[in-house]
């Protein structure tokens, strides 16, 4: 870049940093208490809205005049709604499990009188006296906030939030470094691409600046479709111009004109938030024509998929931006060189592109002085399942399955016992106890079975019973299969056939050796990724829970006590309380009768197995049970 | 143009730089299972999953379609592993297939017979559960019959009609299993923009797109593209 460029770049962006860190002060600290309730995708399904209305109705109520600001995802899911109060005087407060009723009291309580309600406090942001701080809980020793640093703490509406907290001037700082010196630095930091596969991304930008072809084109993989899986989409609702940076440096190194954010139609508030923050930058020249004042010229567009799960595979995403049913295309040629529109295109998933502000601003060094030796940084999981904190959870690279699950995911919920973790969705694979001090990077997970995937993580109990796990994630593998090749679309469909036999109890023995030949079939010839991968929760699960497999097929059990035609209902007649008709009036299909004695008989015959009457039950009486095989049940008297 | 001089099962041949190793091999006649390839399409559609081939110093077979001659390339159409995957991909057609030869036009042109011959598949496979489809046939064609049912997705059909004639009726719809090769709209073709020329009757390897009242005619030209295929 020229040099006369390179010296209007700076004053330029001091102006803009200038102007939002003041507003940014006068937010903080304008002597007024201010209010933000975590209204991402999380917060929303919780409640947060109605908390957000009931806290501004209160305020106009008590004529309070204090800012309520909408922040993202704080990670910690399981206590939504979130609201964070930080008044003068006070260490910023975290109010977990919010509803109107709370919000007001907060308001009245807290806000209006002095006290701060230390019955709803979830945990300080700042280490204090009067309330733990967040730094105190167990899991502060094992994570590692570095992408999800802003997200839950600023206002992601607000271009000023960012810019404020240091965002963009990796931008400036990449602005006057060469293109090459950048991707030297990319490449020097070790990161791998967070979609799944784990490609170097200072590699594929490299490839990609050598191409041939103009123009070149960024596109930012937001297609985030593996079941339990919400990372990508609260990085977007929380902090989407982390994303924009990391993308705008990119096209930046590798001579790009044009990005695309390719996002799911299914995330509304990501899909408005993105659209959002690329106004916004585009406003402050930081997107559009000669950013900043320099000759680097980039434009970005969001791109709605309409939900098809190949299409986060590269060549299925570029056949659907083109307008293209999203069917995944031959390669090589590789779409670093021959990409979208047959030119060369960086696609590169939503995690790595906000990554990369971390990189330029604190340098390649620092960015590998975390993680393990070929997995450098941190890495971003949802927690799902059946873990007490659900949520957005970020460590180092090498921390282990157990420190995430039960150090930072405080571990089962209902006191039950752990029985596996299904990590990288529909491509991944169940991995049993045995591999919880398994260290999570790229490599270690290939090997056990499962994969790092993009991030997604389901903790399953003992109630969860493996072949149907198993058969689930098949199911939706062969519905989201495009049915381009023969494997992928028979292959896969084969295996669900198999495995639904299996759950119902009509499993062969021989049909185990059937599903594992199959299955390599499929993995080495099916045409694309998600082909490749789909047997793989089959595999892992066949692999350390055969045991499971085995009982459905010889004894027609299931010992976990879910596949629905193996189970039966049935009442302990010394636990059923005469007294007690709960189970007679659930009971959807009048199976339930009382005999002589008033004691609560299920008929099998009727019975749906819905499981109402064990939800009706009353603790203290706990009379009915499951039982497995069906045969379990004693013969009526 | 450059040729290039690879081996293949034993046998050296020669075939122009920048081919793919499927028409090396058939060009010099060794017959490679293939059922979506078509020679004036340039980008392997690679979806049919037959043409798996065994390649020095690769560790896994490679689809012979997609793969690139090389100068000195030894390539091993009958290795194991490839003939392990090619059989199975059939295997699986042949499953979804209402396997009926002795009521179907096609029979004795169609190419899944002749690739089980190949292979040494028994056309009512017993290794999977036979998953048909009942999907309704079309004989709204003056010239043709489409059968759903005995379509194997190989898509020739889909490409000759849009990309060959320009005229795109034919195209995919759905996913996974329930993928199909059907008009705009799922309509019939006699109310779609066909021109009955019957081109994707001559392009089907199978018996899903048949000439009406003139078997013979099916038959033929079935055999004639098969043979020209075979001996080119």
């Amino acid at each position: 870049m020229k040099i006369t460029d390179l010296q209007s770049v700076l004053p330029a962006f001091q102006g803009i940093k200038s102007r939002a860190e003041s507003q940014w002060r006068e937010l903080r600290d304008g002597g007024k208490p201010v209010i933000m309730v975590g209204a991402a995708t999380c917060g929303r399904a919780a409640g947060a809205l109605e908390v957000l209305r009931a806290i501004k109705d209160e305020l106009k109520k008590q004529r309070l005049d204090c800012p309520v600001v909408e922040v993202g995802c704080m990670g910690h899911c399981y206590a939504e709604p979130i609201v964070t109060i930080s008044k003068p005087g006070y260490p910023p407060i975290c109010y977990g499990y919010v509803n109107p009723v709370i919000a007001e009291r907060l308001i009245s309580e807290f806000i209006l009188g002095d006290d701060p309600c230390l019955e709803f406090v979830l945990g300080a942001l700042e280490e204090n006296d009067l309330v733990p701080s967040f730094s105190d809980f167990p899991r502060a020793k094992f994570e590692k906030k570095v992408i999800l640093k802003n997200c839950g703490h600023i206002d992601p509406e607000q271009v000023e939030h960012y810019i404020a907290n240091g965002g963009y001037a990796a931008l400036v700082k990449a602005l006057q470094m060469q293109p090459e010196e950048i991707i030297d630095e990319v490449k020097s930091s070790g990161l791998r691409g967070r979609g799944g596969a784990g490609f170097p991304t200072g590699q594929k930008w490299e490839i990609c600046r050598n191409a041939g072809g103009r123009p070149k084109y960024i596109i930012c993989n937001g297609d985030e479709g593996d079941p339990g899986a919400f990372m990508d989409r609260a990085i977007l609702e929380s902090d989407p111009h982390s994303v924009l940076e990391g993308m705008i440096i990119a096209g930046y190194a590798i001579g790009a004109r044009y990005g695309y954010i390719y996002v799911r139609a299914e995330y509304p508030l990501a899909v408005h938030r993105a659209r959002l923050a690329l106004r916004q930058a585009k406003k402050l020249n930081l997107l559009g024509k000669n950013i900043l004042g320099s000759d680097f010229s980039f434009d970005i567009k969001l791109f709605q998929g309409s939900g098809a799960f190949v299409c986060g595979e590269e060549t299925a995403l570029i056949a659907s931006l083109e307008g293209e049913p999203g069917i995944p295309h031959y390669r090589p040629p590789y779409p670093a060189t021959n990409g979208l529109y047959g030119k060369p295109t960086l696609i590169n998933n939503v995690k790595t592109l906000s990554s990369i502000r971390y990189i330029i601003q604190k340098g390649a060094e620092w960015f590998a002085s975390v993680g393990t030796e070929r997995s450098k940084g941190t890495a971003v999981f949802a927690l799902a399942g059946k873990v007490v904190n659900t949520g957005l959870v970020e460590v180092p690279m090498g921390t282990t399955l157990r420190q995430v699950i039960f150090d930072v995911g405080s571990g089962i919920q209902g006191g039950k016992r752990f029985k596996a973790v299904q990590i990288g969705g529909p491509s991944g694979g169940c991995l049993p106890e045995s591999a919880l001090d398994l260290p999570i990077d790229f490599d270690s997970l290939t090997d056990a079975g499962a994969m790092m995937g993009s991030g997604g993580m389901i903790v399953l109990d003992e109630d969860d019973c493996m072949v149907e796990i198993a058969r689930y994630f098949l199911e939706f593998t062969q519905r989201e299969s495009c049915g381009k090749c023969t494997f992928c679309r028979l292959g896969t469909k084969q295996m669900l056939e198999v495995l639904d036999e299996i759950t119902k109890g009509k499993g062969k023995i021989e049909d185990l050796d059937m599903l594992s030949w199959l299955a390599e079939d499929i993995k080495a010839g099916s045409f694309c990724g998600l082909g490749k991968t789909a047997p793989n929760p089959v595999l892992s699960t066949m692999s350390y829970f055969r045991d499971e497999y085995e009982a459905h097929i010889k004894e027609g059990r299931c010992p976990a006590l879910m596949c629905r035609e193996l189970i039966a209902y049935y009442i302990i007649p010394e636990k059923c309380e005469r007294s007690c008709d709960a189970c007679v009036g659930t009971c959807t299909v009048e199976a339930i009768s009382a005999n002589k004695k008033r004691i609560k008989v299920i008929d099998q015959e009727k019975c749906v197995k819905c499981g109402t009457c064990l939800d009706a039950c009353p603790p203290q009486y706990n009379a009915v049970v499951k039982l497995s095989p069906p045969s379990q049940v004693p013969a009526s008297k | 143009m450059k040729t290039v001089s690879l081996t293949i099962d034993g046998k050296r041949v020669k075939a122009h730089e920048g081919e793919k190793v499927l028409w090396a091999a058939l060009d010099n006649g060794i017959y490679v299972p293939n059922l979506c390839t078509l020679r004036d399409n340039s980008e392997p559609s690679a979806a049919c999953r037959l043409c798996f081939v065994e390649v020095e110093g690769k560790k896994q077979p490679v689809p012979a379609c997609t793969e690139t001659i090389e100068q000195g390339m030894v390539v091993n159409t009958k290795g194991p592993g490839a003939l392990r995957l090619a059989r199975t991909a059939l295997e699986l057609l042949l499953a979804s297939h209402p396997v009926d030869c002795a009521h179907c036009p096609s029979s004795g042109s169609c190419e899944l017979q002749k690739i089980a011959a190949h292979l040494g598949v028994k056309l009512k496979t017993r290794r999977f559960r036979k998953l048909l489809r009942e999907l309704l046939v079309d004989s709204s064609s003056p010239v043709f019959i489409y059968d759903p049912n005995k379509c194997v997705l190989c898509g020739r059909c889909v490409w000759v009609c849009r990309e060959r004639l320009g005229i795109g009726v034919l195209g995919f719809a759905h996913r996974g299993f329930e993928r199909v090769v059907t008009t705009f709209g799922d309509g019939p073709i006699a109310e779609s923009k066909c021109r009955d020329c019957g081109e994707c009757v001559v392009a089907c390897p199978t018996g899903a797109l048949t000439f009406k009242d003139k078997q013979g005619t099916v038959k033929s030209a079935h055999k004639e593209r098969v043979e020209t295929e075979t001996t080119q």
